[in-house]
């Protein structure tokens, strides 16, 4: 196998908000590599940052967030340089593009589902007229839809929700984007649906040569698609590895906090593991591992200082002090182990 | 073991809307008991017919065929006033997005006292202060919280807030309508464990409705899978994910996502094509395949 090309390259980048007079620190110097032609999940509890950190690369933080310190390399540009939206044009869309939540909210009711496709053709490849419809109706059977002609007039209330999906990821593929960026792709849809579109995008990355980044909440997703996973938490991330790094050998007392809940792995009759008490607030400022004051096992230095990053493998890297070769010896929940004797020899 | 008490029947159920000229079947004949203290399963896809299910019995939508019985009285169409309050008291609903359901000009006192205010069940002051106060410790939350806004909570503790309300009618089924899809998954667990907690410690039965059937395996008892309006298999819940008969159930289950990289990267999805199947509604039966699993061939 070849080494992987860095397609995208995130140092210690610091997002922060103006909230009501206060500032919000929600992205804490958080580095990542993203690698050309692979699928990266990037999952974590809601609040913890994984949205406000892809928007980023795309200049869609709102008004009152910016880019404190910090890089992110894409082609050897720094995109946290990127001031004006002249600037942000080159990227979006034509390089790094994206897929939204919500089909029923991400597309315009009043126009046509043709023309929506049709103006981000257009707009990034230049075709007119008919040579433009033509490659909508071509972009269209591309994601699945049937009689592309046809629903080339239609208006996305005559779709179902994952129809709709489809229509939004025929806009973002549209743009021939190198990165795609699925926030949240199936959330709002039914599982059936989900797996349809699931699969969907992997034919997708395939034929156009996308590197894609998910982000979820879904553990399962993550499995069926994710080449390699990042785990987010109060804005960093703490633990990053292939799936099965990630699956079958977690370091990080926040991962095997998550892997617990799963309500996959729940015996009948007994509670389901639950992660105590919530998330840091991000108005303050953190000390040690933010995770420290909801883990029941946290070290004396957890509260201290803010543990590095330390390397397991070399696909693999976690920050917690569990790691340092003075830590001392902290067994993982039963469950995990559990997971590992269930799963790792299928 | 003595034979469990049905606490809910519904039989040859049908709801419909619209008009005579431009009918839509949503639930058509549909039959189903709920036993005293179990929790029953209600699966299927968005527009299968499961929420409306769950609006028949508690009146929120009128039936147009069937009966509905509640401890063996029947509940829907029309009603004398005194049962359709027992109605209003003995079931009750806990809804799928506790950001939404929640009155956010209210108080949690207010909202959790609604249903005694409007069913005038307490005497003195005294009282409904303390019953409230019961249901918020029954849910985990402090009885301090009552004086607070909706807004000061979190998703998981707004869903708790949305139980103690049913609580508080002292029910003895409480309908479910995907009480977990809108939470994070960390905080899917704890209302899982407390759901299942009230459920032993105050007798309760649930009829727990979701479209994700991975979460439908650890909390039910029976589960009964539902498209296009019709029940298409019932059965106990590790029957049916070890046997599923109808090809429909097999769909549903090749799609949950499993948490395991190596399984999922070359598993095969197998979907549902109602064109491979004949499911016509004329010549389809209601067949119990073997005891307490029942299919619709």
């Amino acid at each position: 196998m070849e080494a992987p090309v860095s397609i995208l390259s995130v140092k210690d980048l610091v997002i922060r908000f103006n909230l009501r007079g206060k500032t919000l620190t929600a992205i804490r110097e958080a580095s990542m590599e993203l690698y050309k032609g692979e699928s990266l999940a990037i999952v974590g509890e809601s609040g913890s940052g994984k949205s406000v950190f892809t928007k980023a690369f795309m200049g869609l933080l709102d008004k009152n967030g910016w880019i404190d310190s910090g890089s992110i390399l894409y082609k050897g540009k720094d995109l946290a340089r990127y001031k004006t939206e002249k600037d942000w044009l080159k990227i979006r869309g034509k390089e790094i593009a994206m897929v939204f939540q919500d089909p029923m909210t991400s597309l315009n009711p009043l126009k046509t589902v043709g023309k929506q496709v049709q103006e981000a053709i257009e707009l990034h490849q230049g075709l007119k007229g008919e040579a433009a419809k033509h490659a909508v109706v071509s972009i269209l059977t591309d994601v699945g839809i049937s009689e592309p002609e046809k629903r080339y007039n239609q208006y996305p209330f005559e779709f179902s929700g994952g129809m709709r999906q489809r229509v939004v990821i025929a806009i973002a593929i549209a743009c021939r984007p190198e990165v795609l960026i699925c926030d949240e792709p199936t959330t709002a849809l039914d599982v059936t649906i989900q797996a349809q579109i699931l699969q969907l995008l992997k034919s997708l990355q395939e034929k156009y040569n996308l590197t894609i980044i998910y982000i979820t909440h879904d553990l399962g997703v993550v499995a069926h698609v994710a080449d390699r996973v990042a785990v987010m938490y109060a804005g960093d991330i703490v633990e990053i590895g292939t799936s099965e790094d990630i699956f079958f050998d977690p370091q990080h007392p926040y991962t095997w906090a998550l892997l617990s809940s799963l309500p996959q792995l729940g015996e009948k009759g007994e509670p389901l593991y639950t992660i105590y008490g919530t998330p840091p607030n991000l108005f303050k400022e953190i000390k040690g591992d933010a995770f420290a004051p909801r883990n029941p096992k946290a070290l004396k230095i957890d509260f201290v200082h803010r543990p590095p990053y330390f390397d397991v493998s070399e696909t693999h890297k976690a920050k917690t002090w569990l790691l340092d070769p003075r830590a001392p010896k902290v067994e993982r929940p039963k469950s995990i182990e559990a997971i590992r004797a269930k799963w790792e020899v299928v | 073991m003595s034979k469990p008490e049905k606490l809910l029947e519904i039989k040859d159920l049908c709801v419909e809307f619209g008009n005579k000229k431009k009918k839509y079947v949503a639930v058509n004949h549909v039959n189903f008991d709920i036993y005293k203290g179990e929790t029953l399963g209600l699966v299927g896809e968005s527009g299968s017919g499961k929420t409306t299910i769950g609006r028949a019995i508690i009146r929120i939508n009128e039936t147009s065929h069937g009966d509905i019985l509640f401890k063996g009285r029947k509940i829907n169409g029309k009603i004398d006033k005194a049962l359709d309050q027992e109605v209003i008291r003995k079931i009750q609903m806990i809804f799928q997005d506790p950001m939404a359901s929640l009155n956010e000009r209210a108080k949690v006192d207010y909202i959790v006292s609604e249903g005694l205010y409007n069913t005038r069940n307490y005497r003195t002051e005294e009282e409904r202060k303390q019953k409230v106060e019961q249901a918020l410790l029954n849910v985990g939350l402090l009885p301090e919280f009552a004086s607070r806004f909706p807004h000061e909570f979190s998703g998981g503790q707004r869903q708790r807030i949305g139980i103690a309300r049913t609580l508080v009618m002292e029910p003895e089924l409480i309908i479910a309508d995907e009480p977990i899809s809108a939470l994070d998954v960390s905080i899917r667990a704890q209302v899982l464990n407390l759901m299942n907690d009230l459920k032993k410690r105050l007798g309760l039965t649930y009829l727990f409705i979701a479209h994700d059937l991975s979460v439908v395996r650890f909390i039910t008892d029976r589960v009964a899978v539902i498209s296009k309006g019709r029940i298409v298999e019932l059965a106990e819940t590790e029957t049916l994910y070890n046997n599923p008969l109808h090809p429909y159930t097999k769909g549903l289950l090749s799609v949950i996502p499993i948490p395991n990289p190596r399984l999922e990267k070359h598993r095969k999805v197998d979907f549902y094509n109602p064109g491979n199947h004949q499911c016509d509604s004329k010549t389809s039966k209601w067949v119990e395949a073997e005891p307490g699993h029942f299919v619709l061939e």
